[in-house]
């Protein structure tokens, strides 16, 4: 490390978690499939966010003199079963998808992050009681639980959020608890406890800025599997109601024309399959490049 | 040994026992009951360096960290101060964790990497509430110039300094609210040669000037021979000689004592041989050796070694040793025995003597 000038000291430490960030930016930058990825997400967030200004028709707005009209200048992917335009259907639907996805991780990040710190720092019955109900829980297929959640709840893209965000709960639990051991032994926590600073801080301050790069690879992971779980809980009429569209809900009706108007059934699924091509890329990406032992 | 509750004596340590494991398990029966620290005694004076020598595994950080509660025991207590740290409260010991700090031997992994130093030494001073905003801000660029780090320091992060400075750090860190016991644990085995006595020295200094009194743990004698008071030599969890630094380095009494003497390095040209040096790995903790522990790598040893274990006791005032022969063993080998050079070595050495300004002590 070279000295720096006394006029730019003050400065030095900023620079040097600039540095970090950076290696890591660079690092990430330098990966063209998580750059691919990141590319993907950030499109079907622009069209999610910008849907009302995108879209070519109001979504809801049904024309009958064109029931499923295979794709066309006018209509680009077609028109459904009571002619809407499914470009426009697609582009709102993103938003319930994105929406549930990323608000159901938050949910099981919060919820699930508090509990995985409190078993992996106090050990104990504390960490058995809750390891062995993780363990139950994620003996169950996320799905399931995930559907089981939903119809106790009630169908509404609120309550698919929240389900999904519940079955995922456990996940994060296992994966904090985990960190939480691994940084738990290390030598500035033991130093913090001789310190005296009170266990609440030593969470806070020592054990939680240390475990956060596998929450948010995870988090980001989790987010395509969680898009997915919306899909499928719509699919099943426990997500997104009629007539607001969902990616998954617009399957649900386009299975009983597949032989009829297969386009739509093909431009949502591709949708799915993109935005969590893009979502498991961004991830596999932000592992690598927040990957500490490169660090 | 017993412990007057004198003024003089800051901490006690009496009987401590701290066994790992033992604990039933699931499946493969009981855990191995590991004696990390078997029946351990003694008392620090204020304002002396203690020493607590031992090699890896012989319980010395198991004992520092007793000392301090980072760890409980699983028998006998610790006295800081006359008032017995073991029996009171989590919330008690947090308050009192302000008087006795810890210097660790790893500066890269004890301080945590996303906390600038300022940070890092604020926030002792924060969480016993000893200063705040301002006051706090001049408190650890004072401290930092007191460790000789340049304040401006306090705004980067542990991985921009050397392993040296960033002991500087854990030293300053340590000292941050003003303890009256510090314990170091190997607080410079893992510098660079050239930087320990830098950081010793610094240790000393600080020691003089805020009157502390210091507990230095470390794996040879090399390290403490020129600044502790006090030294007792661990070996598999037990203290098996203590006694003032001149009388244990001029008059050791037990053969493992001797052998650390011996293995210190001698930096003296021509030294050869005579070094008796311990052989193998010392026993495991799980499964300690009958009567004296130290009897398998012992050249000294009789039967009697391998059925009685052999009770600490003083030869002479302030010297405590634990072996049954102490009083009939040979006195240590001198440390160095140097062999006479043969004529073209003293000749080469009286060139190279003759091209330097300041002439060589020749050996021999």
């Amino acid at each position: 490390m070279t000295a720096a000038s006394p006029a730019g000291v003050s400065t030095a430490g900023a620079e040097a978690l600039a540095q970090r960030r950076n290696r890591a930016l660079a690092k990430f930058m330098s990966n063209p499939t998580a750059l691919f990825g990141a590319v993907l997400v950030l499109t079907f967030v622009v069209l999610a966010v910008f849907a009302h200004w995108v879209a070519p028709y109001d979504p809801n707005k049904t024309n009958f003199l064109m029931l499923r009209k295979a794709p066309s200048a006018m209509h680009w992917l077609g028109t459904d079963e009571i002619g809407r335009d499914i470009l426009s259907r697609l582009i709102h639907g993103g938003i319930a998808s994105l929406y549930a996805g990323v608000v159901s991780v938050f949910i099981a990040l919060f919820v699930g992050m508090p509990i995985g710190l409190v078993a992996g720092w106090f050990g104990g019955w504390l960490d058995a009681l809750i390891s062995r109900a993780t363990d139950a829980l994620l003996a169950v297929p996320f799905l399931i639980l995930a559907i089981a959640f939903a119809a106790a709840l009630g169908p509404s893209l609120t309550n698919a959020m929240i389900a999904i965000g519940l079955s995922q709960v456990p996940i994060f639990v296992r994966l904090t608890r985990g960190q939480v051991l691994a940084v738990k032994t290390e030598d500035f926590v033991e130093g913090a406890r001789a310190v005296g600073v009170p266990n609440r801080l030593i969470l806070l301050r020592h054990i939680t800025p240390n475990i956060f790069a596998p929450l948010v690879v995870q988090a980001t992971l989790t987010v395509a599997t969680a898009i997915i779980a919306e899909a499928s809980l719509s699919f099943l009429g426990l997500g997104q109601q009629p007539p607001a569209p969902s990616w998954g809900s617009m399957l649900n009706t386009a299975k009983n024309y597949m032989d009829s108007a297969p386009w739509m059934s093909i431009s949502p699924g591709i949708a799915i399959v993109l935005v969590v091509l893009g979502f498991n890329l961004l991830g596999d990406g932000l592992r690598d490049a927040l990957d500490p032992r490169e660090q | 040994m017993s412990t007057p509750a004198g003024s003089d004596v800051i901490l006690s340590a009496q009987a401590l026992v701290k066994h790992f494991g033992g604990g039933r398990q699931l499946l493969s029966g009981r855990a191995p009951l590991i004696r990390a620290v078997d029946g351990v005694s003694f008392d620090v004076r204020r304002g002396e360096t203690f020493a607590i020598v031992g090699e890896s595994g012989c319980g010395k950080s198991t004992l520092a960290r007793l000392i301090l509660r980072l760890i409980e025991p699983t028998a006998g207590k610790v006295e800081f101060d006359g008032a017995d740290i073991t029996a009171i409260g989590e919330e008690d010991m947090r308050r009192l964790r302000r008087e006795m700090q810890m210097i660790f031997q790893d500066p890269f992994s004890s301080l945590n990497p996303r906390m600038t130093v300022g940070a890092l030494i604020a926030e002792p001073l924060a969480v016993h509430g000893l200063a705040s905003g301002r006051e706090r801000a001049e408190r650890v660029a004072d401290i930092l110039r007191k460790v000789g780090l340049p304040p401006e320091h306090a705004e980067r992060y542990p991985h921009e300094f050397s392993g040296g400075q960033r002991q500087r750090i854990g030293i300053a860190r340590a000292l941050a609210t003003g303890p009256r016991l510090v314990i170091g644990d190997e607080p410079v085995s893992a510098l660079d040669v050239s930087i320990r006595a830098q950081v010793i020295n610094l240790l000393e200094d600080l020691k003089a000037e805020l009157g502390l009194t210091l507990i230095l743990v470390a794996h040879d004698l090399a390290v403490i021979r020129h600044t502790s008071d006090r030294i007792a030599v661990m070996y598999l969890g037990e203290i098996v000689e203590l006694a003032d630094r001149d009388a244990l380095f001029e008059a050791p009494l037990h053969p493992y004592t001797h052998s650390l003497i011996a293995a210190i390095p001698v930096p003296v040209p021509g030294a050869r041989g005579a070094r008796q040096l311990l052989e193998g790995d010392p026993p495991s903790p799980a499964a300690p050796p009958p009567g004296c522990r130290f009897h398998t790598r012992c050249p000294h040893a009789e039967a009697i070694c391998k059925n009685e274990r052999p009770a600490l006791r003083a030869l002479a005032p302030g010297h405590t040793v634990a072996c049954h022969l102490a009083e009939r063993l040979p006195p240590a080998p001198p440390a160095v025995t140097t062999v006479s050079a043969s004529t073209a070595k003293r000749r080469r050495l009286e060139l190279f003597a003759g091209a330097r300004p300041e002439p060589v002590s020749a050996t021999s």
